[in-house]
């Protein structure tokens, strides 16, 4: 389907969903208080981010979550670049926000490269966001400072490695054999 | 003529075969169930598939009253310290089934997280392929297990193993050498 023929079908389907205008004037709001050099926006049809430095992105979401009223964090995830095309950075961490009222989503994303892999934790904002952290920590090996409790969540606490790093082997480095063997006449 | 019914209605055998009859008839499951295969498993136990046809029915979710383990489904790494844990609360007499092609080679899951079959750290009895298995190939593995049972269960849950040592047969999902020397008896 070319370019064309998507943004005719995407016209022809409906029109632009009200908490759209809200997020439109929310870039807004973050462009008059940060500076519009600070707050970069990319877009997908409904889709809107806003890519931030890492020194702001506090600052960011908690103006996104007492000025703006994005009160429900839904995700924290985390991307490696690692070999992706084009890409200038090695890590990208990504907070998915809705403001449930009026159903408006917004995702903030900022760049990290090592060896400072490190952002502020937002559970002082929304306390969604202790497991959230503990799983991109646990992945990726990316820190949230001031994160109440961070230590890994899914993984052994033993495990050594951030197994969703591009640069870990999809079958790991010998820890799924890394048992004793118990035999009948143990056992 | 009461004399007659008396010799009717006697026969004779020995003890450890008599024990094996009522054992086989008898399994207790304990279903560990992790996975798909966990739903195939209930289906085996739902009144349609009926393993209770089997005397197998009675489900206990406390290892130390069991002597089926079911393991039906992938095990992960953080997941097989547990499972060889419950395995161990297990009394004698006891086997393992291994429902499943991921817990029999981890399946299509080749992770680091996914154990490549549970054999590799558990002793297996029968292995049931397929992803998941029907209720009738889990019924299939625990007639042949019924088999087993009577050809080499012993009073002492123990014996099996020095018998198969006795023949050279390879035990199953065991790291023993045949031949090795026997455990001394208890």
């Amino acid at each position: 389907m070319g370019e064309a023929q998507v943004q005719d079908k995407a016209e022809a389907a409906a029109e632009q969903p009200a908490w759209l205008d809200f997020v439109e004037q929310t870039i807004a709001a973050l462009r008059a208080r940060f500076g519009q050099e600070a707050i970069e926006e990319s877009r997908f049809r409904d889709n809107v981010r806003v890519i931030v430095p890492a020194t702001k992105v506090y600052e960011v979401l908690a103006f996104l979550k007492n000025e703006r009223g994005f009160d429900f964090l839904v995700d924290i995830t985390a991307v490696d670049y690692l070999h992706y095309p084009n890409a200038r950075d090695r890590f990208a961490v990504i907070w998915s926000l809705m403001r449930t009222d009026n159903g408006a989503r917004l995702f903030v994303k900022t760049f990290l490269n090592e060896p400072d892999l490190t952002v502020p934790t937002v559970f002082d904002l929304w306390k969604a966001a202790d497991w959230l952290e503990r799983e991109v920590y646990d992945m990726f090996g990316i820190r949230f400072a001031g994160h109440p409790n961070l230590k890994r969540i899914l993984l052994p606490e033993e495990f050594s490695a951030y197994p969703l790093r591009k640069d870990y082997p999809l079958r790991g480095r010998g820890e799924r054999h890394n048992f004793r063997r118990l035999t009948r006449e143990q056992s | 003529m009461a004399q007659h019914d008396w010799l009717e209605n006697v026969f004779l055998t020995r003890l450890n075969e008599a024990a094996n009859w009522c054992r086989k008839y008898s399994f207790w499951p304990m279903p560990f169930a992790t996975a798909c295969c966990g739903i195939e498993l209930m289906a085996t136990a739902a009144s349609r598939h009926d393993i209770a046809r089997f005397g197998a029915e009675v489900f206990r979710f406390s290892p130390r009253q069991a002597d089926l383990m079911i393991v039906a489904g992938r095990v992960v790494m953080k997941m097989l310290p547990v499972l060889q844990r419950i395995w161990l609360q297990m009394p004698e007499p006891k086997w393992c089934i291994s429902m499943g092609a991921c817990a029999s080679s981890g399946g299509v899951f080749d992770t680091y997280a996914v154990v490549q079959g549970i054999d590799r750290f558990l002793p297996v009895d029968i292995y049931v392929p397929g992803c998941p298995p029907r209720p009738e190939q889990l019924i299939r593995a625990i007639i042949d297990l019924q088999e087993m049972v009577q050809r080499e269960g012993r009073v002492r849950g123990l014996e099996r193993l020095r018998q198969r040592a006795r023949t050279g047969l390879p035990v199953l999902g065991a790291s023993e050498q045949p031949g090795r020397p026997e455990p001394q008896r208890n």
